[in-house]
Formats: structure tokens, C-alpha cells, sequence
């Protein structure tokens, strides 16, 4: 090969580095491992971590351990999948195309917007992005931010506005849900979620009409799962709904990678950040798809494009569409009800018991915090030690309790007796 | 031979419905998921959620049985291309082997089924996990500080802009220009809008390298960064990269190197020595995350200690575990000698950029990548990385290729190069689409096609360390034979592809009258 090339070895093709700047010594890493021993590494660091296998979890606040079918991973795992990259070349990404455009017709019918792009990163970063439309399509100053949006959502938000140069005003709960402030004129967007952090379902409708009065869009970041159930964002005069799409179909995975949706109304598509694919035919007739509208995207209009995103997450929506299409249309709606009996039943339950309230009383899907006369630390050590994982601690006397299909009464029961014990 | 003499029928694994969405094989009743059943007292969901709160219509998504989901994705999934059918030299875009074993490791319980709030003392393996790969990732760059957040090399990007406002801020330091050179992937001057920088373009000069007078002149004090990959988008490596440095750092600001391109120097040398501040990598690339059809990626970022107190939180740390903590007095007891931990309070930092600590998933993928190769694997892969670009322009000239597609610089290149088709579309009336989706017919990926911009009619040909010499000579013998094909009759492979899935798609139409979703 160096012959062919024309060089002596394989250092001279180097030589456009100057010495001056070269390692000249080996990294300061271990020397390299057989297949087995990786495997074995890293099954001893695994094995250190406790999942939700090895305990019984209550921990959801914004991931959610919901059953994954086994055909997902059967699907996804398959090489055609997993390995291409983005679908530049439409005739041979025919497949990956087409599930993305399965997938935006999912995402518009859960949210009822019009135009869903093929993803992006993840929840909170969907939340940042969102603000930086309402900033281009409005030019406004400042967000009013419900308390009840995720919290690592106004942090991103906090962090990116920053940089575009906008302000973030939290707005805080009044009994569980989100009651807005006067909007004035610099408003750019209202920003809420559904169910919010604490479980709680907005009235949407009265939020969105405020935010339009104002003049400001109304965003929503909204859990996809409940969305089975509730009335959808878009029907409640929501212009932008994004969310964290973890629960559909996607691993824990100690947080990422999943992937964020991210709709828009018919007057926003042409803000749209990231890849959106379209339908069109061929030189033949012959129904195809491809990557569309991408005169907004980085490549083609550069300092001037919608956002800056790339990469989005094609094979974590592949999986939420699946896990979609296996619910069903009457599965979804069906999963979302077990989802509400059980939580009310979990809710009741330890609201019983002597030193637990409720931090709240709206109405709740699958999540809602519970506030403790006593040290949550206490409860949660306790609950830990008999292998369960009560929630996520939202204070030093407060807990938010998540429930999925995959708790059962006995479990609920065994975390209730946990929590009685603690505060006995 | 003309193109309507080419025979094209359907596949064996090809059927007349294929194009027919799964909302289109729905079917009213037919259902794959059961649910568990309920096993706790029922009561009226009026009494739990209003009505009025609540769909009057359920969600239109697919009725549609186990075996039909089945069956319909796995026939979606032979209408795709990918990685581990066939040769996929996508320049800037790194297409190396994926290794299974990663599959295995990132599906092991302890990682797949972890809780994000899952406490520290609980997931002290993944925390692990995350230490080493900041670790090695800080060793490959120079950079000792590592931020694992961003989730991809946008994300990366943009990490690295926000760090520099905060890093000028703080020193009470008001600037409003980042510079790009002409040659920068479209996400770098698309980061500097979102970041509330102005874009200033450097040039390049006739040899690829960046233009030194323009940057001189450009390099004024309100400039807060200049972005760059080394080697470059044009798969050269920048020699004068310690002047390029003394410049920027003259008048105050930091030099940000976008990692697209570390597949060629691991080993070899590093951003932190040449003088850059900032760098973030793409797991995805160099560190074989498989890319998924478009993500998830991972675009980890290291800096230097000047830029340290501002990168995102939570940061992964680790301490010795005898201390007096409970918890690390605990792991002490069990033999383990660090106590690792998620460190919140960095009041100087720039705050978090999503949720959680990062796409953890592409960390064990990427981390059992390192431990594979190790410190003189990593090295050696950039070398063959190197080589095989080498071997393949070598090869392309001995083909008689570059007498239609020349180098654009004719040099020795790092691990990827750039063509220009201009003499091809000139003399034998072919463009670089043309030839592209010619290539799709001979069961290769093209090469990333119209990028860089500054190329006329470019193609940008990055083959991986991971392909043997005989896939390498067999793509350069079918793009010598597209142009001698070419040379007969250009109409073949003006109208290419025959044998994809579909033919030429009309991009336009898409546009023009947007139909975005299945209408039901």
C-alpha cells in the first residue's frame, strides 16, 4: 500500500504535523483488551449499579420504568437500523425515512399539531429550542416559565436563553398548577408542561389563551403517555408541544439516549428545528420519501438556520413509533386508564396513613408527590433497605411517587407498609 | 446501452405494497399489546380525571397485529442501505465498523435498566464508567477536563461557544464576533447565531490551509473565538496551527477545535498541545457509537484549566472513598478505594444543557471502544485511518480517476479527501449527483457529495480504518468504471439509480406541496 501510495512508511504521512506539537509517547491508557475481558470489565461495572431489576422502583420525575416489548429491541437491533447514518441518500433509506414519517404522523396525532419534525436530542433541550423559535418568530425579551415544567428543562432553558440573549421568569404552583401572572407586551412565550413536574394536569386551554392575548406563543412540554388520555395540547390552542420520549419504547439507560418530539403550528413549520421527512414520488411515479424543508436546517443556510442541530435521534423514534404502533390505538388510551387506577390507588393509600399528606389534590395520571411529617431521608433509607425505591426526593419533606404498568398492587402495598414503618 | 434498457424488476425481498405506511395496514380491532390486568379497585374514571380534562376522541395510531409490526419494519428495513451490508465512505462522517460486543454490554441490566435519579451510592458503576471515559477521553485530547452532557457535536458546539461567553464574562469582557473558516461543517456558524455571536468567515488559501493574513486581519479584540478542525474539512492537516494559536490568543480569545476529524491523530498528537482550549468529540464517530440512521449520537467536550470552572453541571467526580461520608465509609469497608459522585455545586458553570447526565448509552459503547483498543490501538487505527485515504487516492489516480475528478488539493491527505467533479460535469456531462447515485447501483454508500462548499462539484471521500485493502480497490475500480460508462452514455448515470428501492426522488415536489404525515 505504501508503494502505491508512494511514500517509505506510514510516518512520512505524517509529516504535515510538526514535531513541535506531536505526543511522542504512548497515551496514558491501559493497552488493549480481548472481546471477553471488555465483556467482563464492564459486566463488574454494571453489576455495581442497582437497576430497576434489582429493586422495586417508585422513581420516575421525568424517566419512567415502563415496559419495553421485546419486538422493539428485535426491530431495532437489526443492522439495516442501526447502522446507516442520516438518510442523505434517499433511494437507499427508503426504510429509515419512512418509519421517520410514521413516526411525525404518531407525534401529530398525540400532540394535535400539524407538523412534527423527526426528533431531537431529548425533553429539556426540546424546552430550550422551543423558546428560541418563540424569540425569531416574535422578537420578544422574556419566557414566563411555569415551576411546573422539569426542572432540568428551565435549568437548559436558563443556560441556552443566555446565549440568545433572553429572560427567564419562573412563575411558581398555586396548589399543584399553574395560575400566570399579567402578561405584558415583552412577553415571547408562555412555557408549561402536561401533566407537569408534580403529576398535575393543566388547563391548557386557559394558559394558551392567556399566552394569545398577550401576544405570546404557548409551548408545552407534555409526557407522551398520559397524552393518550388527555386532551391533546393542539386542541387547547398550544403552539408548540415537545417532550421527552422515553416512555415510549426507549431504556432507561441512567438517562439518555432517548429522544425528544418536538410539533408545531402550520404558521411555525418553517421555524422548525432539525430533520423533518416528507413524501414525494420518483422519476417513475412511484410514492418515495426524503429529508424535506431543509432550507432551514445548518447545512444549507448556516449562520442563518433555525438552530444548529444535526444529529437527531432516528433510532430511539424508531423505537417510539413501534412501541406506538404495538399499544394501538385502543392500547394507549387502555394503558393510560391502568395508569389511572393504579396511581389512585397508590395515592389513597398512603394519604391513609398518619404523617403523609398530599402535596396536592389535582387530578394525576401516573405521578404525584406526597409530603412527610418527619425527615424524607428517614423514609427513603428505610424504604431502601427493604429493596424498595420510594420516588424522587423533591425536598426534605416532600417525595414524588411515579407508578407504571409495571407496579403491582402487592408492590404498592409493600411501599406503603415501608413508609408506615418509617414514620412509626 | 441506454436507461430504459436496464431490466428492473422487483426483488426477492421486495413486495408491491412496500411503500404503504403501517397506518395504511390498519385495520379497525386487530391489536398487539394485552394489557396486565387491573389489580386494584376500580373506580369511575370521571372520579379521577374530568371529563372535560380528558380526549373525546382516542389518538388515530396503527390496529394493527404483532406479526404485521413485524413483518412491516423488517421490509422497511431492507429498503435501507447501511454500514454493515456494504462500503460507506461518507467524508466528515467517520463510518467505521461497530462492533457487536457494544450491543451486549450496553443492554446489561445495570446499564439498560438504570434510573437517571437512581442515587449516587447505587449506580457507583456507571459513575465509574463515566469517570474513565472523561479520564481517557481528557488523555487522547490534551484537555484534562471533560464534560460528557452534550448530546451530540452541535450540542458539543454550542457547549464550547457558551463556555467561552461565560469564560470573557467573567473577566468582565464583552466581545461579539467568533470566526469560522470558509471550509466549517454548517452547524459551526449556525452554533455562533444560537450562542448571540456574530460569524465572521476566515479564508483559505491556495495549499487548503487556513489564510494566516485574513485571520491577522480578522483577529480583532471583539473576536471570542475561532472555531476549527484540524485537520480540516478537507482532510489536511493544518502545519501552522501554533501561529494560528499565538494569533487568536493574542487578543484574547480561545481557539475551539471541532473533533469531526480526531479519527486521524489519536495518538498521534492532541487539540490540547496544539494550543486549543476547547474540543469536543463525536462518540459517534471516532468512538463507534453506531449512528443509528441520524442519532443518537454524544458530543462530550474537553477543556483546558482556564476554561474548567464554567463547563456544565452535574460534573462526574470521584474522591477517595475514606472519608467520613456514610456512604463512602461504607464502599471503603468493601474494598472499593474511590467514591464516585455527581458534583452540583460549581457556582461558575454555565449550567446544564439537557436532562440527566448525558446519553449514557454511548458512553459504555464508547468506553468498551477504549478498553478494546487501548493506548497503541487507538494510535494504530488513526495510522491505518491515514493510510487507507492515502491508498485509496493513490488508487484512484493508478484508475485514471483523477483525470476527471482531481484532488482538490494534491497533497498527502489526512483521513479523508476532497475531489472535484467540475472536469467530469465539464467533459462527460455527468455531475457528482450523477455519479453518486450511479454508485448506489454498484452497492457502495456515494461519498458525502457537495461539501465543502469551496470545492466545486466536490466529493469528500473518507474510507475508515476498519476496510481492507480489496474493498478499497474495488471501489476504486466501479468509479472508474461509472466513468468509463459515462464516456459511452451519460444518460445512464444521469438516470440512476435502477436497481434502489426507488428511483431518483423529486426533492423539490417535497418541498413545494410539504406532505408530512399520513393523512387518515
Amino acid at each position: 500500500m505504501l508503494a502505491t501510495i508512494g511514500v517509505g512508511s506510514v510516518e512520512d504521512l505524517f509529516a504535515d504535523i510538526p514535531q513541535t506539537i506531536r505526543l511522542n509517547r504512548s497515551l496514558a491508557l491501559d493497552e488493549g483488551l480481548s472481546e471477553q475481558e471488555v465483556y467482563g470489565e464492564l459486566r463488574g461495572l454494571a453489576a455495581k449499579n442497582v437497576s430497576t431489576e434489582d429493586e422495586v422502583t417508585f422513581l420516575g420525575a421525568g424517566m419512567y420504568d415502563h415496559y419495553i416489548p421485546a419486538l422493539i429491541d428485535s426491530i431495532i437491533m437489526r443492522s439495516e437500523f442501526l447502522t446507516p447514518y442520516t438518510p442523505y441518500q434517499p433511494e437507499i433509506s427508503q426504510g429509515g425515512l419512512q418509519a421517520m414519517f410514521e413516526y411525525q404522523t404518531a407525534i401529530c396525532e398525540l400532540t394535535g399539531l400539524p407538523v412534527s419534525n423527526a426528533s431531537v436530542y431529548e425533553g429539556p433541550s426540546a424546552v430550550a429550542a422551543a423558546g428560541y423559535i418563540a424569540k425569531h418568530h416574535n422578537g420578544r425579551k422574556r419566557f414566563v416559565v411555569s415551576r411546573g415544567v422539569h426542572p432540568h428543562a428551565i435549568e437548559t432553558l436558563q443556560t441556552l436563553a443566555v446565549g440568545y440573549g433572553m429572560e427567564v421568569e419562573i412563575v411558581e404552583l398555586t396548589d399543584g398548577i399553574t395560575v400566570l401572572p399579567q402578561l405584558d407586551d415583552q412577553v415571547s412565550a408562555v412555557i408549561v408542561a402536561q401533566p407537569n413536574f408534580l403529576g398535575a394536569i393543566e388547563a391548557l386551554q386557559e394558559l394558551s389563551d392567556a399566552a394569545h392575548a398577550a401576544g405570546a406563543l404557548a409551548i408545552c412540554a407534555a409526557d407522551p403517555i398520559p397524552l393518550g388520555l388527555l386532551e391533546a395540547p393542539g386542541e387547547q390552542g398550544i403552539d408548540i408541544v415537545v417532550g421527552e420520549g422515553q416512555t415510549l419504547g426507549n431504556r432507561l439507560d441512567f438517562g439518555g439516549p432517548s429522544f425528544g418530539f418536538f410539533a408545531v403550528s402550520q404558521e411555525l413549520v418553517r421555524r422548525m428545528p432539525g430533520r423533518i421527512a416528507g413524501e414525494t414520488r420518483d422519476m417513475d411515479g412511484k410514492r418515495g420519501f426524503v429529508l424535506t424543508l431543509q432550507t432551514r436546517e445548518q447545512h444549507i443556510r448556516r449562520e442563518k438556520a433555525t438552530s444548529n442541530i444535526c444529529t437527531s435521534q432516528a433510532l430511539n423514534a424508531l423505537a417510539g413509533v413501534i412501541y406506538l404502533s404495538w399499544l394501538g390505538r385502543r392500547g394507549l388510551v387502555e394503558l393510560g386508564e391502568l395508569l389511572v387506577q393504579k396511581t389512585a390507588y397508590a395515592r389513597e393509600q398512603l394519604a391513609s396513613l398518619a404523617g403523609v399528606s398530599l402535596a396536592h389534590t389535582q387530578p394525576v395520571v401516573r405521578e404525584f408527590p406526597i409530603r412527610i411529617d418527619g425527615d424524607v431521608d428517614k423514609v427513603i433509607a428505610h424504604c431502601k433497605a427493604k429493596g424498595i425505591n420510594p420516588g424522587y426526593r423533591l425536598s426534605d419533606n416532600e417525595l414524588l411517587v411515579a407508578i407504571t404498568e409495571q407496579r403491582s398492587r402487592a408492590q404498592i402495598d409493600s411501599l406503603v407498609g415501608a413508609v408506615k414503618e418509617a414514620l412509626a | 446501452m441506454s436507461a430504459t434498457d436496464v431490466k428492473r424488476t422487483l426483488s426477492f425481498t421486495q413486495a408491491a405494497d412496500d411503500d404503504l405506511t403501517i397506518y395504511q395496514r390498519s385495520k379497525p380491532g386487530r391489536r398487539a399489546f394485552s394489557p396486565p390486568p387491573l389489580d386494584v379497585p376500580e373506580r369511575p374514571l370521571d372520579e379521577l380525571i374530568p371529563a372535560p380534562l380528558r380526549r373525546s376522541e382516542a389518538a388515530r395510531l396503527p390496529e394493527v397485529s404483532e406479526p404485521e409490526i413485524v413483518r412491516h419494519y423488517n421490509r422497511l428495513s431492507k429498503r435501507n442501505f447501511d454500514l454493515d451490508t456494504g462500503f460507506y465512505p461518507l467524508g466528515s462522517c467517520t463510518m467505521k465498523h461497530n462492533p457487536k460486543l457494544h450491543e451486549r454490554v450496553a443492554a446489561l441490566p445495570g446499564n439498560a435498566k438504570l434510573h437517571p435519579f437512581q442515587a449516587p451510592a447505587d449506580a457507583q458503576g456507571a459513575l465509574e464508567l463515566m469517570w474513565r471515559l472523561q479520564y481517557s477521553l481528557g488523555e487522547i485530547s490534551g484537555l484534562p477536563h471533560v464534560s460528557l452532557q452534550p448530546s451530540a457535536g452541535s450540542h458539543g458546539e454550542l457547549a464550547g461557544v457558551l463556555l467561552t461567553r461565560a469564560y470573557h464574562e467573567d473577566r468582565g469582557e464583552h466581545r461579539t464576533k467568533v470566526l469560522t473558516p470558509d471550509t466549517a461543517h454548517g452547524t459551526n456558524p449556525a452554533t455562533v447565531t444560537m450562542a448571540g455571536y456574530e460569524v465572521v468567515k476566515v479564508g483559505t488559501d491556495a495549499n487548503g490551509n487556513v489564510d494566516i493574513e485574513d485571520l491577522r486581519a480578522k483577529a480583532t479584540t471583539d473576536v471570542a473565538c475561532l472555531m476549527l478542525t484540524n485537520p480540516s474539512t478537507i482532510g489536511l492537516f493544518e502545519p501552522q496551527i501554533k501561529e494560528i494559536a499565538e494569533i487568536v490568543h493574542g487578543v484574547g480569545a480561545t481557539l475551539y477545535y471541532d473533533g469531526a476529524n480526531l479519527n486521524a491523530i489519536m495518538g498521534i498528537c492532541r487539540p490540547g498541545d496544539m494550543g486549543f482550549d476547547i474540543v469536543h468529540f463525536n462518540l459517534h464517530k471516532s468512538f463507534t457509537q453506531p449512528h443509528g440512521g441520524g442519532g443518537p449520537g454524544s458530543g462530550p467536550i474537553a477543556v483546558s484549566d482556564r476554561i474548567e470552572p464554567y463547563i456544565p453541571r452535574p460534573q462526574v467526580v470521584r474522591r477517595p472513598a475514606e472519608t467520613d461520608d456514610d456512604v463512602a465509609g461504607q464502599l471503603a469497608s468493601n474494598g472499593e478505594a474511590w467514591w464516585y459522585d455527581l458534583d452540583y455545586d460549581r457556582p461558575k458553570s454555565i449550567g446544564r444543557l439537557r436532562g440527566f447526565q448525558g446519553n449514557y448509552g454511548v458512553f459504555v459503547r464508547s468506553y468498551a471502544y477504549i478498553r478494546s483498543l487501548g493506548a497503541s490501538g487507538l494510535k494504530e487505527a488513526s495510522e491505518v485511518a491515514v493510510l487507507n485515504a492515502n491508498y485509496l487516492l493513490a488508487k484512484l489516480r493508478l484508475e485514471g480517476v483523477l483525470e476527471y475528478l482531481p484532488a482538490a488539493y494534491d497533497r498527502l491527505c489526512m483521513h479523508e479527501f476532497v475531489l472535484s467533479g467540475a472536469p467530469m460535469k465539464r467533459e462527460l456531462e455527468i455531475k457528482t449527483l450523477d455519479l453518486a447515485k450511479r454508485l448506489l447501483d454498484h452497492g457502495v454508500h456515494p461519498p458525502t457529495v457537495y461539501f465543502p462548499l469551496i470545492v466545486d462539484e466536490a466529493l469528500l471521500i473518507e474510507p475508515t480504518e476498519t476496510e481492507t485493502r480489496e474493498t478499497l480497490d474495488g471501489f476504486a475500480a466501479i468509479v472508474a468504471e461509472v466513468l468509463r460508462e459515462a464516456k459511452e452514455d451519460p444518460e445512464i448515470a444521469r438516470n440512476a439509480p435502477y436497481s434502489a428501492p426507488v428511483r431518483r426522488l423529486d426533492e423539490a415536489a417535497a418541498a413545494r406541496n410539504p406532505v408530512l404525515r399520513q393523512p387518515l
